[in-house]
């Protein structure tokens, strides 16, 4: 029975993503925007991506792109934070920006009605923005509020010690949020400075979805971006991933030890990407199926939660996994996900984890397009790494061709237990550090 | 313009009703069935909900409703321990379950085809769990570790359990979903089975299936696979301690090195949406944002974030949907250099002049839009709209209830908030917890 659930399955992701038309429509101007016209609720949902992000930040100024990016919503043209929020409140709009290290994300949702009042604000807040000083000095007390807490976070000290120890002096390698010297440093010149080379139309993605044609679109994108500069400046090099094998302890008062793991990765353009995404569902992907899942938590109960991602920057790439177990139980933890990691690298996965983790991914695929604003960013998240449009349509043809071969090909080259860092935050029991 | 933007919204209401009908009915064992019809994409969410949540449990076993929900994904008479989310998976489905004061509920989302074969599971663990000492013993340590990765390792949650232990006097509201730790280090097989074998039932539980499917197939599969099942006999009324009147005010300092930010909380006794009567809850909806909504507009972010600089962070919240007495709370994190008392006394004089003063009625007209407005966004989550049907019917509500409540949210008037306020804020009613890293900080 079950196989026949299987054939089934497949026919059924097919025709429910072929059901999604995007249409690609380029402005005047030459600004390209992806649309799905989905006109049953009369709303639509935008989403706007600039490569760069707080990469960008200029030397001595970490933190600007980041504090420049909150404060956009803050005040622009004519009009000061509480009359812009009171004016899109009124609207019942959403506007979100967000900076993270590589890019800038710009999210809006607008009712049909009022599609042209708030993309008049949009546009307003992109390109006048004001950065007053009581809202530089308001938002900066939030930021800096924010990185104490950062600092009394076993996640984040965890984080922010591997990224440090990794990416160095690379901006990978600190936050973007910046530190409390540069935070306090910041001028409003830094933000003018910081809109001038984060918030361009040098690499820009556009997607729409809902209740808009993709002609509209394109009549309304050089209105609407235009006015933002053509060029900026170029992203930092790529860096390699420095952190080589072993266990640095943090030590931190608290009942519940977490540690972060992991070691360099692959790039999202390598044709071997498919096979280490399969790959990594296996080791530790979303569902409760993964090995790191059924060993960790289904047969030990260490933990709560473990999984493991591959997180393709633009500059580097890693292979990295997170748990939390308590400090008496931590140290066993990591001898399983070694365990875990070794089998994997060195046996591979056998032909029936395969079948059934394609059948999972084939078909669970098509439910992520569940909503108008969760496919505007599948779509601009697929523009901004070099999709084609039919990549929906043939993503799980792409998945399918992956063999057994080359899964257990690209885990034996890319999985390496003994490169593997465990940066721990805690009072492990039986764990010391390396070095 | 004002008038144009609303009756446009008159329109845009009745226009997404249309598209997602909803269809209800109960089967002859008391189980009750909603369908949601989204025919914008081929699949389908199935949420089983039960009638009976952590405020359910019996003295000394506090955790074992979430714990059984835990367990329900181990052996039943025909699936193997984790084979039920095995199976989901391999049709390219995702399932999970969640555990509240009121209810737990247990969902699939998976292409719509698959809707008889998860029916088949789920009505399948309603009746037949095989639970095994060694399972007991795992999960018990999973569910502990979740416990340390929630609360004990998060100073914020530590602070919230002492809070709330404090506003409840009676009833359970005031003991934590996850439970007290020492309660959950004894919970045993016999304790999950117990609260499995009398409160998981179909009398006591609520089919929820959203997404593209036919009403009419829904009803002869929930037939088939529920309707066979018996209903409990046994089942208790839902009954359980209520509050006493309250008559004074509780303070409390939780101090925790861990804690980077200081900040203050008041929360108070404060009435939830009643079936048939749910205009003091929609009453509140408007007095929270008007108090600790936008920090651009609300009374708190404009007198302590904007007029002054006592905070970086102010805010009002409300949860209208429970089944006995909920809260209505405010939160202010003061600036650098201002002390929580100055800053609890600029909350306090800031709420004091929000009842001295008239409302802005741009400002009523303009939550009014966003209230009308979110209806629409709503639409475009099939999930979240089954979840507000599946928590509505195990928290006293009815799908008629569900269904008015857009409508009494836009007929709040100035006065009904103002008379809601000086009931609910009412400090006999209240706690006020200050959170801080050391005790030189409680000043």
């Amino acid at each position: 029975m079950l196989r026949f659930a299987l054939a089934l399955c497949l026919t059924i992701a097919a025709s429910a993503v072929s059901a999604i038309e995007i249409k690609e429509v380029t402005s005047a101007g030459g600004i390209n925007a992806w649309v799905v016209e989905e006109p049953s609720i009369p709303f639509t949902a935008l989403e706007i991506r600039m490569r760069g992000g707080a990469s960008l930040d200029l030397p001595g100024k970490r933190g600007a792109t980041n504090l420049m990016m909150a404060l956009i919503e803050e005040g622009s043209g004519e009009m000061d934070a509480q009359e812009f929020q009171t004016k899109l409140d009124a609207l019942a709009a959403s506007l979100s920006f967000r900076a993270s290290d590589d890019t800038m994300s710009i999210s809006a949702r607008f009712l049909s009605e009022n599609r042209d009042e708030v993309l008049a604000l949009l546009r307003q807040a992109l390109t006048q923005p004001r950065f007053d000083q009581d809202a530089i000095d308001r938002v900066r007390a939030q930021v800096l509020s924010g990185i104490a807490s950062d600092a009394k976070s076993p996640n984040s000290i965890a984080r922010s010690y591997f990224n440090q120890a990794a990416f160095g002096d690379h901006p990978y390698g600190s936050s973007p949020d910046g530190t409390v010297e540069s935070v306090n440093s910041l001028t409003q010149q830094d933000m003018f400075d910081a809109a001038r080379n984060a918030l361009t139309r040098k690499d820009i993605y556009v997607s729409a979805v809902g209740d808009i044609t993709a002609q509209e679109i394109g009549g309304l994108l050089d209105d609407l971006l235009g006015d933002l500069p053509a060029d900026g400046p170029d992203a930092p090099a790529d860096v390699a991933f420095g952190l080589g094998g072993g266990v640095t302890v943090i030590p931190y008062d608290t009942p519940q030890a977490v540690a972060l793991f992991g070691h360099s990765g692959i790039k999202r353009n390598d044709d071997d990407f498919f096979a280490a995404y399969i790959l990594n569902e296996v080791l530790g992907g979303s569902g409760f199926e993964s090995r790191l899942m059924n060993e960790v938590r289904e047969k030990r109960g260490l933990t709560y939660g473990i999984g493991s991602y591959l997180v393709p920057k633009f500059q580097a790439e890693m292979w990295i996994g997170q748990v939390a177990s308590g400090n008496e139980t931590i140290a066993q933890a990591i001898d399983v996900i070694r365990t875990v990691w070794t089998d994997l690298a060195t046996n591979g996965m056998t032909q029936t984890e395969l079948d059934g983790i394609k059948t999972y991914l084939t078909g669970a695929y098509p439910l992520r397009f569940d909503g108008n604003a969760e496919i505007a960013g599948i779509m601009v998240g697929m523009q901004m790494i070099g999709l084609p449009t039919d990549y929906v349509t043939n993503r799980n043809d792409y998945l399918a061709a992956v063999t057994l071969d080359d899964v257990n090909r690209v885990a034996a080259q890319y999985l390496r237990p003994d490169d593997l860092r465990f940066v721990v935050v805690g009072q492990p029991v039986g764990l010391e550090s390396t070095e | 313009m004002r008038r144009i933007i609303a009756s446009a919204f008159l329109s845009f209401t009745a226009l997404p009703a249309l598209a997602q009908e909803v269809t209800t009915y109960t089967l002859d064992n008391g189980m009750d069935v909603v369908v949601i019809e989204d025919h914008r994409a081929p699949a389908v969410v199935q949420m089983v909900w039960y009638k009976i949540g952590s405020a359910d449990e019996p003295v000394g076993a506090s955790g074992v409703a979430h714990f059984l929900e835990h367990l329900l994904f181990k052996a039943t008479d025909t699936l193997e321990s984790g084979e039920f989310s095995e199976i989901v998976a391999a049709n390219g489905g995702s399932d999970n379950a969640f555990t509240s004061y009121d209810y737990t509920a247990y969902f699939q989302r998976i292409a719509a085809d698959r809707l008889p074969l998860m029916m088949e599971m789920e009505s399948n663990r309603m009746n037949n769990l095989r639970l095994t000492q060694a399972d007991v013993d795992t999960e018990r340590n999973v569910v502990l570790e979740e416990r340390n990765q929630r609360t004990e390792n998060n100073p914020g949650a530590l602070a919230r359990e002492q809070f709330n232990a404090a506003l409840y006097q009676n009833h359970r509201y005031g003991v934590p979903i996850i439970g007290w730790k020492h309660e959950m280090e004894d919970l045993s097989l016999q304790d999950a089975t117990d609260f499995y074998d009398l409160y998981y039932a179909p009398n006591n539980a609520v089919l929820i299936v959203a997404g593209d499917v036919d009403p009419v197939e829904v009803k002869a599969l929930a037939e088939q696979y529920y309707g066979t099942i018996p209903a409990e006999e046994n089942l208790p009324e839902r009954l359980r301690p209520q509050e006493p009147p309250q008559r004074a005010e509780r303070r409390i300092t939780y101090v925790d090195e861990r804690v980077s930010q200081p900040y203050l909380t008041r929360s108070y006794l404060a009435p939830e949406r009643d079936s048939g009567a749910q205009k003091e809850a929609a009453a509140l909806v408007y007095l929270a944002d008007l108090l600790g909504g936008s920090p651009f507009s609300s009374a708190l972010g404009q007198a302590l974030q904007f007029d002054t600089q006592t905070a970086v962070y102010s805010s009002a919240g409300y949860r209208g949907s429970s089944l006995d007495d909920t809260t209505f709370s405010l939160s202010v994190a003061p600036a650098d250099g201002v002390s929580l008392s100055q800053a609890e006394a600029a909350m306090d004089a800031a709420i004091a002049a929000f009842l001295d003063a008239p409302i802005d009625p741009a400002l009523m007209e303009s939550l009014r839009t966003q209230l009308r407005a979110s209806e629409i966004y709503a639409k475009d989550n099939v999930q979240g709209i089954a979840r507000r049907y599946g928590a509505a019917l195990t928290q006293g509500l009815t799908i008629k209830d569900v269904q008015d409540w857009p409508q009494i949210l836009q007929q709040v008037t100035e006065a009904d908030i103002k008379a809601v306020a000086a009931k609910v804020l009412n400090r006999d009613q209240s706690v006020t917890g200050w959170v801080v890293s050391s005790q030189e900080e409680a000043r």
